[in-house]
């Protein structure tokens, strides 16, 4: 009996290590506020960029803020934000250019010199915003993904030269499949003749999306949501969207303007459902891609917040109970969470293939 | 709202380092990787191809072995069959030739035996005459030694002769 319970105590304490470690941010969050665990700004808290990564409690990275102004660029480490106790905003001054800063939620603004914070009544700030090209959390994050991307390439590559005629081996063999998975499984069937062209690219997206997706799934990286923002995924979508108007043969667009064997009395409706098409097509790529990712990083959290509130509701025991089943699901999605992140670069590639072959397609 | 806003320097960030990353590993990575294995399934499809065709021309040596084979065959048989003509040909031949010169020989040999024997009975005819004619002689001189012998003789031609 005493050792049951020792056992379950066991799991218990395991299960909340497990659980801080999926959400570190809110815990640390919840606890420097002292306020009541809000979940739902907890996860938002993880999903969204930030000025700086969260590894645990009081333990930040802060990363370089780069901005423009109108009177020119000012570069200055997060952690020169410093607490304003007048305004109770966090803010900077530069010294080069004199411009004020201030930032609140994830947002950096211009401190207006004589009217100071200025907001509308539902408390949105209405300051001027100078252009923030900081190295924001999923932008260190994307930094780190492309690292790791010329690491394995790079060596790969190099086995291909040095291996000549040879048998794969080591990173080479493991890469070697996916690499023909993309030329043969994707690119072939999808465009046909002339993929070639293209192969750079969808190599690129894939594993672009794939080694980031898994990235968002790595704990203690502050929980970089990468290919979960959809500015990343927007970019990645225009990249497909411009690749294939660049591309696109004559027929393409004579499909969008003239669809063959169609009545003429249908053309009105055809036309322009057509030409919504070639926009809905970036779009919903960049929603899916977001969509799934952040989403997997939401349920995750979700699991991981359960504890906490039970805890918070009915005593440090209930959060206990909880975490059990919060990690089993938790230890699942996970599994789920790494197949979404290769489903998910498949998914992208492949459409994106299929749209580059139906652009070069040559006309019939 | 700020989950589906893009942030301006994300979409500047991503923008750039997907444009370098895709150069950079286009050059450095898929360039060469793509040449490679398309190059090593080149070089497995060839020595497949090279050794499909040696197969194939394994048959071919085989079945033109066999050929040559049968051709010899065909020839040591048709050398036979003409050697055994030719041998035919020659037996019959001086057997042909044999018999003609034994007939020559024999026929010659009929010849000189038939003029021996006519020559012997010409001289054994000759010798006959001449032993009638001594006989005769010799019988003459007997019987005419006496004239009663003499006178029997003139009248028994003398009864021979017909006077007409």
């Amino acid at each position: 009996m005493e050792k049951r319970s020792l056992q379950a105590f066991r799991v218990g304490v395991l299960s909340l290590l497990f659980s801080l470690i999926f959400n570190l941010g809110s815990f640390a969050s919840s606890e420097e506020t002292k306020k009541s665990f809000d979940p739902g700004e907890t996860i938002m808290h993880h999903v969204m960029d930030a000025h700086e990564i969260h590894i645990t409690k009081g333990v930040h990275i802060p990363l370089p803020c780069i901005v423009k102004a109108k009177n020119g660029f000012d570069l200055f480490s997060f952690s020169s934000f410093k607490k304003n106790e007048s305004l109770g905003y966090l803010t900077y001054t530069s010294g080069s250019t004199g411009n004020t800063y201030f930032y609140e939620h994830g947002h950096i603004y211009l401190l207006d010199s004589e009217k100071g914070v200025m907001t509308d009544e539902t408390g949105s700030i209405l300051n001027e915003a100078p252009y923030d090209i900081s190295i924001t959390k999923n932008v260190a994050g994307m930094f780190l993904g492309i690292v790791i991307m010329f690491l394995i390439f790079l060596t790969v590559a190099k086995s291909y030269k040095t291996r000549v005629g040879k048998a794969p081996k080591g990173i080479q063999s493991l890469m070697e499949p996916l690499i023909l998975f993309v030329r043969d499984e994707i690119a072939k069937p999808s465009i046909g003749h002339g993929y070639e062209r293209f192969m750079p690219f969808l190599l690129t997206i894939f594993f672009f999306i794939w080694i980031l997706n898994m990235l968002g799934l790595i704990p203690f990286l502050g929980g970089m949501n990468v290919t979960g923002n959809i500015g990343v995924t927007m970019v990645l979508a225009l990249f497909t969207f411009v690749i294939t108007s660049v591309n696109a043969k004559k027929g393409y667009w004579m499909h969008i303007v003239a669809p063959p064997g169609v009545p003429l009395w249908l053309l009105p409706i055809m036309v322009p459902i057509e030409i919504l098409g070639v926009f809905s097509k970036p779009i919903v790529l960049m929603l899916r891609l977001f969509a799934n990712i952040t989403a997997g990083h939401i349920v995750l959290l979700s699991f991981a917040s359960l504890i906490f509130i039970f805890a918070e509701a009915n005593g440090p025991a209930a959060g206990f109970g909880v975490s059990i089943v919060s990690v089993a699901f938790s230890v699942f999605m996970n599994f789920l969470e790494l197949l979404v992140a290769f489903l998910q670069a498949y998914v992208f590639t492949l459409l994106s293939a299929l749209y580059f072959g139906m652009a070069t397609e040559e006309a019939h | 709202m700020g989950l589906v806003t893009p942030g301006f320097g994300l979409i500047f960030w991503t923008t750039l380092s997907f444009l370098i990353v895709l150069f950079l590993l286009r050059k450095m990575a898929w360039g060469p990787i793509l040449k490679s294995l398309k190059e090593r399934e080149d070089s497995i499809e060839g020595a497949l191809q090279s050794a499909e065709k040696a197969k194939e021309e394994m048959e071919k040596l085989q079945s033109s072995n066999e050929a040559l084979l049968r051709e010899a065959r065909d020839e040591r048989d048709l050398l036979l069959k003409e050697a055994r003509a030719t041998k035919d040909a020659i037996v019959g031949e001086a057997k042909l030739k044999a018999k003609e010169e034994a007939d020559r020989i024999i026929s010659e040999a009929r010849t000189a035996i038939e003029n021996e024997k006519m020559a012997a009975i010409t001289e054994l005819k000759a010798e006959v005459a001449n032993i009638s004619l001594d006989i005769a002689e010799k019988l003459l001189r007997k019987e005419l030694s006496g004239d009663a012998g003499q006178q029997e003789l003139v009248d028994n031609m003398l009864s021979k002769v017909k006077l007409n």
